[in-house]
């Protein structure tokens, strides 16, 4: 684990929020020099802090109308394996996240569709097809907000 | 309207957010100028968003992760709106969902480990308003999380 000092954590907010900064944007908005900035932001990086990149895009101006989130339950724990579930799961185009969770669900997947019919389709031949799927719980996703967390 | 070059100018870039624009437009196979151009207007038009960083907040010593399924009290009219309010200003809460269906919010909550999320959740989860009731889902992996659309 690494400590961050005011200035990381500076770093880290703008990062966030704007990943495309070039290193000389950003000292300069900080009073750093460009090298004393991109040596900061490559020992962010190395030490996995900064885990990627995420492109932020408007779903619904490229045509992806419906995002519901699966709460997926396996029906045969032992018979069918984690992995062979897993495996298939991701493979599906329209499932963009799959997470393990323990409690009331097994696993929690985020799928796009295009619209509800959609929907139902990738829900019927896809989803319910999987390899030892059991219940499933929809939720329709309204809204959704990212917070920057505990760096301030 | 988008045509085959923004989607693949746009399926590239999701994949690896990180390209410079001169790797962007050579794996997309148009001109350097080609990508920008479009990429602007991408952007003018709200298509593209933004381009964030993602923090791993296992490797800042955040260990525990959880979500919170919350269902409110619909006989408060404000219940939505005053509840969101608070929620966004607990430091640890990273993501807050609203939803058609079964539950109502689904706050993700990000803590050092389980006694540190006892104390969140006994000081400021449960002071939030119009709660009617919670279910906790521990995280366990996280299998898949790039969110790319299929383009």
């Amino acid at each position: 684990m690494i400590e961050l000092d005011t200035i990381d954590r500076q770093l880290l907010r703008e990062l966030m929020h704007d990943a495309t900064q070039s290193a000389s944007a950003l000292g300069r908005k900080m009073g750093l020099s460009q090298p004393a900035t991109w040596r900061r932001i490559k020992r962010l990086r190395d030490s996995g802090v900064i885990r990627g990149q995420r492109l932020d895009l408007d779903a619904e101006k490229l045509g992806f109308g419906v995002t519901v989130f699966l709460g997926v339950k396996l029906a045969t724990k032992g018979r069918v394996s984690l992995e062979d579930f897993e495996r298939a799961v991701s493979a599906i185009p329209e499932v963009q996240t799959v997470e393990h969770i323990l409690g009331l669900y097994d696993y929690r997947l985020r799928v796009v569709a295009r619209d509800i019919s959609d929907f139902e389709r990738v829900l019927r031949r896809r989803l319910m097809m999987l390899p030892g799927v059991g219940d499933i719980e929809a939720n329709v996703l309204l809204s959704e907000e990212r917070l920057p967390g505990p760096i301030g | 309207m988008l045509d085959d070059t923004d989607r693949r100018i746009l399926r590239h870039y999701q994949h690896d957010p990180a390209l410079s624009p001169a790797e962007l437009a050579e794996r997309a196979n148009v001109t350097t100028a080609t990508c920008a151009r479009r990429l602007d207007k991408l952007q003018a038009d709200g298509v593209i968003r933004g381009n964030h960083a993602v923090i791993d907040w296992h490797a800042l010593g955040y260990e525990v992760e959880v979500s919170l399924r919350v269902t409110l009290d619909k006989t408060q009219p404000r219940a939505f709106e005053d509840f969101t309010e608070q929620a966004r200003q607990i430091p640890e809460v990273v993501e807050i969902q609203s939803f058609l269906g079964r539950v109502d919010l689904r706050l993700s909550i990000i803590a050092r480990d389980m006694q540190h999320y006892q104390h969140i959740y006994r000081t400021a989860i449960l002071t939030l308003p119009h709660i009617a009731d919670i279910e906790a889902l521990m995280h366990v992996a996280r299998l898949k999380s790039d969110e790319v659309l299929p383009l």
